[in-house]
């Protein structure tokens, strides 16, 4: 809508004409997004949408982006006490990629209109959500590896599906993402290794690590689906292909092979192959301690935050002398020019 | 999907040209003097990328995250190659050298060490030793000793990003704001006293001819470049002395223990583990 078409026109009718207009385009827009959705096809941030379908995306993916970059934190803590070089090397690789996932998908999330300050703010705030898997503590160094073996695991198995996900700058993002997300799950899959070959108080550490991370992994996935009353209208958009429960079974079905390679267990005594269903049965998971921690509360909710914010705080003025310091370039550039048109 | 074989995880490029497994296999065997010098240029990328990983997380943007764990992983990578090449003198690992050595045998130098501070106080030491590396490299390229010419080349070409970021931020910071220009002048204020250490020539460097690279002919042209971006940036170079009491034999920052206590604890609670 363009207001100065009709600076003529009385106001009233003006009104009516850009509400006609707008429904006008809004049909033809609904008409074809839904078009393209049953092709199974691509929306680009320039096609029309639904709000409620940008509004949902906006959401997912910059849930997403805050979970890379407070996933950064406990893997993070353990940069300076790495065992060995070569473990530092890969752990610092690591965690700089998860910064890096960060970006990509704060990059996406600004294509559908919102600014990626917004989207800092919202987390800083408390207002935003991330995967609760990071309110948990990575105690030892066997933590870092049952991190990269089932939490950077069950983001694999989230997100290839994601790949084909209807919105074009999400799906592209996630197929970068996937690569460097296979090679986080084989380093940690490496570390767990090394712990259970090696002494008994690395198989010890690795064998706590898989036994804590265990059910906050398969959490990942979300609720059960009688409880993820958004699933459905996300399956519609093809943004999600499978249910929370399909990707739960897929990774479970997944990780039992790559633990018995460990000489590792599950904590799970229900756990065992069912021939009927062709898939693992496995016990129910502890839902309360799911919603308590989404709540908030989880083991480090609270610091996890507190250290995100800091970290802005104390970066603040660097941010302000950043921008200081473009516009003045900008405006000795207009300078330069104007003093050449001049001469 | 399994993950049974054996390859390595490690993604970040070691480059085509060189890396820490290939030197240990080359059968290159460095000789006590060329190895102690390894370890002066080692332990300083050790200590540095030690310092540097501690901002990842807690970096100004996400761009710096991602840009400082960069320089600090580029650093480990230095590390690696200086201190296995080192080990082949006395048959030691790189972890060897960098996990069970007592806190007077590290080499590094004061400024390195030095605790991050703010990002002002950061991108100070940055400044300064990136360019200090840049001028070291360059020359060592040169070296008599295959490896270490290796290994320079190496190093130089991710050094060279190293300064440009540092000098960026100085502009950045110096031109920005009141704020950013009094704390980036705070931040060089507070390593400036470091500096001269880089140019002290100490043995056995003195005794390596053309193998290594004499420090005090690195003191006028890495000091001529830095005054440059300091002035660029309207900041003033601190008029100040070198701290006296350190040679790189072990009279060494009291932050070094520090530094150590956190790195070794997990490997010296396993002594003979492998991770
Ligand atoms: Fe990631
Ligand atoms: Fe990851």
């Amino acid at each position: 809508m363009s207001p100065q078409n009709h600076q003529h026109a009385p106001l009233r009718l003006a009104d009516e004409a850009d509400a006609a207009a707008a429904r006008d385009e809004a049909e033809s827009g609904q008409h074809r997004f839904d078009e393209i959705i049953a092709d199974d096809s691509r929306i680009e941030p320039r096609d029309w949408m639904p709000e409620s379908y940008r509004k949902s995306l906006v959401r997912q993916v910059s849930q997403h982006a805050h979970s890379e970059i407070i996933g950064m934190q406990p893997e993070g803590n353990w940069i300076s006490r790495a065992p060995s070089l070569k473990r530092k090397a890969i752990l610092m690789a690591k965690v700089q990629d998860e910064a890096g996932h960060g970006l990509y998908l704060y990059s996406a999330a600004e294509t559908l209109g919102t600014p990626r300050e917004d989207m800092y703010d919202q987390l800083y705030s408390g207002k935003a959500k991330y995967s609760s898997i990071f309110n948990y503590p990575a105690r030892t160094w066997a933590d870092v590896g049952a991190i990269g073996w089932l939490v950077d695991g069950a983001a694999i198995v989230n997100q290839v599906p994601l790949c084909r996900a209807s919105y074009g700058p999400y799906g592209r993002a996630m197929v970068r993402i996937c690569k460097e997300e296979s090679f986080h799950q084989r380093q940690g899959w490496e570390i767990l290794y090394s712990l259970s070959h090696g002494t008994q108080e690395q198989r010890e550490m690795a064998q706590a690590a898989v036994d804590r991370f265990y059910g906050p992994a398969l959490q990942m996935f979300g609720p059960p689906d009688g409880d993820s009353p958004n699933s459905q209208q996300s399956m519609a958009w093809n943004i999600k292909r499978f249910t929370n429960d399909e990707l739960r079974q897929r990774f479970v079905d997944m990780i039992v092979p790559q633990v018995e390679a460990l000489g590792l267990t599950l904590p799970d005594p229900e756990l065992k192959w069912n021939e009927e269903r062709g898939h693992y049965d496995f016990a129910e998971l502890d839902w309360d301690e799911f919603f308590a921690v989404i709540k908030g509360n989880g083991p480090l909710s609270r610091q996890r935050l507190e250290h995100y914010r800091s970290a802005r705080d104390e970066g603040a003025w660097v941010r302000e002398a950043a921008v200081a310091y473009a516009n003045r370039v900008s405006q000795e550039q207009d300078r330069d020019q104007a003093a050449l048109i001049g001469a | 999907m399994s993950f049974a074989s054996h390859d390595s995880a490690t993604r970040q490029s070691q480059g085509e040209a060189i890396t820490a497994e290939e030197i240990a296999a080359s059968g290159a065997t460095a000789d006590e003097a060329t190895a102690r010098y390894a370890l002066i240029l080692g332990d300083d990328a050790l200590m540095l990328s030690q310092r540097l990983g501690a901002w990842v997380s807690r970096a100004p943007e996400l761009e710096e995250d991602v840009a400082l764990a960069n320089i600090a992983l580029d650093l480990l990578g230095h590390a690696r190659f200086l201190l296995t090449y080192a080990g082949t003198a006395w048959g030691k690992s790189e972890d060897d050298l960098a996990y069970f050595r007592e806190e007077e045998e590290f080499r590094s130098c004061r400024l390195v060490e030095q605790e991050n501070g703010d990002f002002g106080k950061t991108i100070a030491r940055q400044l300064i030793f990136s360019f200090y590396q840049h001028e070291l490299y360059s020359r060592l390229v040169h070296s008599t000793d295959a490896t270490l010419a290796a290994i320079a080349e190496k190093a130089l070409k991710e050094v060279d990003y190293h300064q440009d970021h540092a000098a960026q931020w100085v502009l950045r910071l110096g031109l920005g704001t009141e704020e950013s220009s009094r704390r980036m002048q705070a931040g060089l204020d507070s390593v400036w006293s470091y500096v001269e250490e880089l140019f002290t020539d100490v043995e056995p460097i003195t005794e390596l001819g053309d193998v290594a690279v004499l420090p005090s002919t690195l003191r006028e042209p890495t000091l001529n470049r830095l005054h440059q971006v300091i002035e660029q940036a309207d900041l003033s170079v601190p008029d100040m002395s070198g701290a006296h009491g350190a040679d790189r034999s072990g009279r060494h920052s009291e932050q070094r223990g520090f530094i150590l206590a956190e790195m070794q604890v997990l490997a010296r609670r396993h002594p003979g583990a492998t991770w």
